[in-house]
C-alpha cells in the first residue's frame, strides 16, 4: 500500500519547534552550566600541567583533552560522563511528554505523518547537543589559547575537529535510546530512569563484566599464563563483548584521535609491529582509520536504536 | 456518495485482539449537518473518531470522508478536518498565539496567511486579548476554546469534536455551544461525541446512541423519542373555561389528559396537537395563556432505552437459567 505525500512533511517546522524549545528550557541550560564549568576548570589545571612537565610535544594542544590531574579527571572523561547525561537529559520525556500533555492526538491530526514527528524530534534534540558541544569545542581551544600561548597546528585542529564530530555520534546514540525508552515508557520518570540505568550498567558493570565472562566462556590457558601473558582466545572475547558497548567504542576513538602514537586498538601480535618505529605519531588519515570501525559501530547502534523506536511508535495506539 | 454527503462509514469495526471496540456501524454525516455521537465512556465514540481521522488501523468496513479513505489519504483527510481531542492539551509554556503558529506551520500556511487566520479565529472565539498569555495560565473552558480557534484556523470542512463540554461550568459549556453552532452557518459540517445528553441534544441536528460498540439508535431526537418512548408528544396548556378538559380529549390522536394544575393541563398525543388545541380554546372563548409541547429528553430516551435493554437481557438470562 503506497502512502500518499511525503513523510516528511512538517519534518523541518518539528525540528525547528524542538531546538527552541530545548535551547530555552531551563533544563538544558542546567545540564549545559554544569559542562561549561567543568570544561573551564579542567582545562586550567591541564593547563597549569602542560606548563610544568611537557616541554616539546608537536600534540601540546590536544594534551588539553586528555591531561588530567589528582584529585581532577581529565576532560574526555568528563565529556564521555556528561554527553550521555545530557543526551538522556534532553529527550527522556519527548514522546511521553506529549502523551502526557495531551498534546500528541492533536498534532498528529495535523496533515502530517508520525514519521516527521519522530525525526523532528530527534534532529531537534541532536542539534541542540551538537550546538552544545560545538560551543563547548570553540571554549576549550580558546582557553586552551589564553592560557599557553601556542596556536594550535592544522593537524591538531583536524584532529580535535574528527573528535568533536564522533563526540556528536555518540551523543546520538544515547539520544536515540532515551528517544526509544520514552516511547516504550507512558510515564516519563520511568524512561528516565530506564535509561540512566541502562547507561550505568553500560559505562560501570559492563567492562568488568566482560572480562568476567570471558574468562568464564574461555578459560585462561595456564601455559600462558606461566609466560605472563593473556591468553589470545580470552583477550579476544573480552574485546568483543566490551565492544558491545559504545561507551567502550567511544572511548577507544578517543585515543586513537587524541593520540596520535596509537598503532592499534586491542592486542597485536609482535610480528605485526616489525618495522615500526614505536612511538612515532601517525597521520590523521591512519588514525581515523583505526577507529573507523568503532566510529561505525556508534553510528549503527544511533540507526537501530532509532528504528527499533521507529517502529514502536508507528504501532502505538494515540489516545491516551 | 453524494455531494451532500461528508462523511460515510459502512461496516465499521474495530477490534483490539479479541476485544470488539467497534462492532459493524454504519452512519452518514451530511454537509452542514451537526452529528453527536452519544453514549458512555467506553462505548467505542473516541475509536470511531480515530478511524475517521485515519489515527488508529480499521479492522473491517470502509470510510469515506470527504471522498477520501482516511487509511490511505490520510494526508488530505487530515487537511480538511479539525480535531479536538478529549481533554485538548497545549504546549503550556507557549503562548496561545505560538500555539496556532506551530499548528499553523504544520499545517504549511505562509506567513501572512497564518498570522491574519491565527487573529480572526482567535477573535472568534473570544480569545483575542489572550493571544499573547502562556497557555499555561488558561482555563479549562478556555483551553477548549483555543481548540476550537486551532479548527477555525485550518478553514476545516469537518470539526470533529470529543467531549468538547465535559468538565466545563455551565457558563463555558453555552459559549462553547454558541461556537458550535456557528460552525454550522458558515456550512461546516460538525461531528462531536458525548456522553453529556442534556447538553448536546439543544445542538444536534441527529444522534447516533452507542453502546457497546454499536449503534443502538440514530436519528433526530424527536424521532428517537417517538420510537422509544411511545407516544411521544406532550402539550401543556394553560387555560380557563369550563369542560376544557372533556373537549380536549375528543381531540383525535389524544391519548389522555391530566389536570397538573388550577387551570392546567398536560394532553398526551402521538402527534403536535398544539393548532387543535389552540382552536378548541378559542372555540370556548377561553383565555389561552400557555401553550407548550415538551421535546422528548434525550436522558428519558436513553435511559428508558437502555433499561428495556438491560431488562430484556435479565428475562432472556432468567431463561437460559431456567
Amino acid at each position: 500500500m503506497q502512502r500518499e505525500g511525503s513523510a516528511f512533511n512538517g519534518l523541518g517546522v518539528v525540528m525547528l519547534k524542538e531546538l527552541a524549545d530545548h535551547l530555552t528550557s531551563i533544563r538544558f541550560i542546567i545540564l549545559e552550566l554544569i559542562v561549561m564549568l567543568i570544561a573551564v576548570g579542567t582545562v586550567y589545571v591541564a593547563s597549569q600541567q602542560i606548563k610544568d612537565t611537557v616541554a616539546e610535544d608537536p600534540f601540546l594542544f590536544l594534551k588539553f583533552f586528555t591531561t588530567s590531574q589528582e584529585p581532577l579527571p581529565s576532560f574526555i572523561f568528563w565529556l564521555s560522563l556528561l554527553v550521555p547525561v545530557m543526551s538522556i537529559g534532553l529527550a527522556f520525556d519527548s514522546v511521553n511528554g506529549e502523551y502526557n500533555r495531551r498534546t500528541l492526538s492533536r498534532i498528529l491530526s495535523q496533515p502530517i505523518y508520525r514519521d516527521a514527528l519522530l525525526f523532528g524530534k530527534f534532529l531537534g534534540a541532536l542539534m541542540t547537543l551538537a550546538i552544545a558541544l560545538v560551543v563547548l569545542w570553540l571554549l576549550v581551544m580558546g582557553l586552551g589559547l589564553l592560557f599557553i600561548g601556542i596556536p594550535p597546528g592544522g593537524e591538531e585542529v583536524a584532529r580535535a575537529f574528527v573528535f568533536l564530530l564522533v563526540t556528536i555520534v555518540y551523543a546520538g546514540v544515547w539520544l536515540a535510546l532515551a528517544l526509544l525508552f520514552s516511547i516504550v515508557f507512558r510515564s516519563a520518570a520511568t524512561a528516565a530512569l530506564a535509561t540512566l540505568g541502562l547507561w550505568l550498567f553500560f559505562y560501570v558493570i559492563w567492562p568488568v563484566l566482560a572480562g568476567e565472562l570471558s574468562q568464564i566462556i574461555v578459560p585462561p590457558d595456564p601455559r600462558y599464563a606461566a609466560l605472563g601473558l593473556q591468553t589470545p582466545g580470552t583477550v579476544v572475547l573480552e574485546q568483543f563483548l566490551a565492544r558491545l558497548s559504545p561507551s567502550t567504542l567511544f572511548g577507544e576513538i578517543v585515543v586513537a584521535l587524541l593520540d596520535p602514537t596509537t598503532r592499534a586498538l586491542g592486542p597485536i601480535y609482535l610480528s605485526q609491529l616489525q618495522g615500526a618505529v614505536l612511538g612515532a605519531p601517525l597521520p590523521l588519515g591512519a588514525s581515523v582509520l583505526i577507529a573507523w570501525p568503532q566510529i561505525v559501530g556508534l553510528v549503527a547502534a544511533t540507526i537501530i536504536l532509532f528504528v527499533i523506536g521507529y517502529v514502536a511508535f508507528q504501532r502505538q495506539e494515540v489516545r491516551a | 456518495m453524494s455531494p451532500d454527503v461528508v462523511i460515510e462509514a459502512k461496516g465499521l469495526t474495530k477490534k483490539y485482539g479479541q476485544a470488539v471496540a467497534v462492532d459493524d456501524i454504519s452512519f452518514t454525516v451530511g454537509r452542514g449537518e451537526i452529528f453527536g455521537l452519544l453514549g458512555p465512556n467506553g462505548a467505542g465514540k473516541t475509536t470511531t473518531i480515530l478511524m475517521l481521522l485515519g489515527l488508529t488501523d480499521i479492522s473491517g468496513g470502509g470510510i469515506s470522508v470527504l471522498g477520501f479513505n482516511p487509511a490511505r489519504e490520510p494526508l488530505s483527510v487530515k487537511r480538511r478536518v479539525g480535531y479536538l481531542p478529549d481533554t485538548v492539551g497545549f504546549y503550556d509554556q507557549l503562548t496561545a498565539a505560538d500555539n496556532l503558529r506551530y499548528t499553523a506551520r504544520l499545517i504549511g500556511f505562509r506567513f501572512n496567511e497564518r498570522e491574519k487566520r491565527i487573529a480572526e479565529a482567535l477573535d472568534r472565539v473570544g480569545l483575542s486579548e489572550f493571544a499573547d498569555h502562556r497557555v499555561g495560565t488558561f482555563s479549562r473552558g478556555m483551553r477548549q476554546r483555543l481548540g476550537l480557534a486551532e479548527i477555525l484556523m485550518k478553514g476545516a470542512q469537518i470539526a470533529i469534536l470529543d467531549e468538547p463540554t465535559s468538565g466545563l461550568d455551565p457558563h463555558a459549556t453555552t459559549e462553547l455551544l454558541a461556537i458550535i453552532r456557528r460552525f454550522k452557518t458558515e456550512g461546516v459540517s460538525v461531528l462531536l461525541s458525548s456522553h453529556l445528553l442534556e447538553r448536546v441534544q439543544s445542538v444536534c441536528d441527529r444522534v447516533a446512541l452507542f453502546n457497546a460498540g454499536r449503534i443502538a439508535l440514530m436519528g433526530s431526537v424527536s424521532e428517537l423519542g417517538r420510537q422509544v418512548l411511545g407516544a411521544g408528544y406532550v402539550v401543556d396548556i394553560e387555560a380557563d373555561g369550563a369542560g376544557l378538559a372533556e373537549r380536549l380529549a375528543l381531540i383525535p390522536g389524544v391519548s389522555g389528559v391530566e389536570q397538573t394544575g388550577i387551570g392546567k393541563l398536560r394532553l398526551h398525543a402521538d402527534r403536535d396537537v398544539r393548532p387543535e388545541a389552540a382552536t378548541e380554546v378559542v372555540a370556548m372563548h377561553g383565555r389561552l395563556k400557555y401553550l407548550g409541547v415538551e421535546e422528548p429528553s434525550l436522558e428519558a430516551i436513553y435511559t428508558h432505552y437502555f433499561e428495556n435493554k438491560s431488562g430484556e437481557a435479565a428475562k432472556q438470562g432468567a431463561r437460559y437459567a431456567a
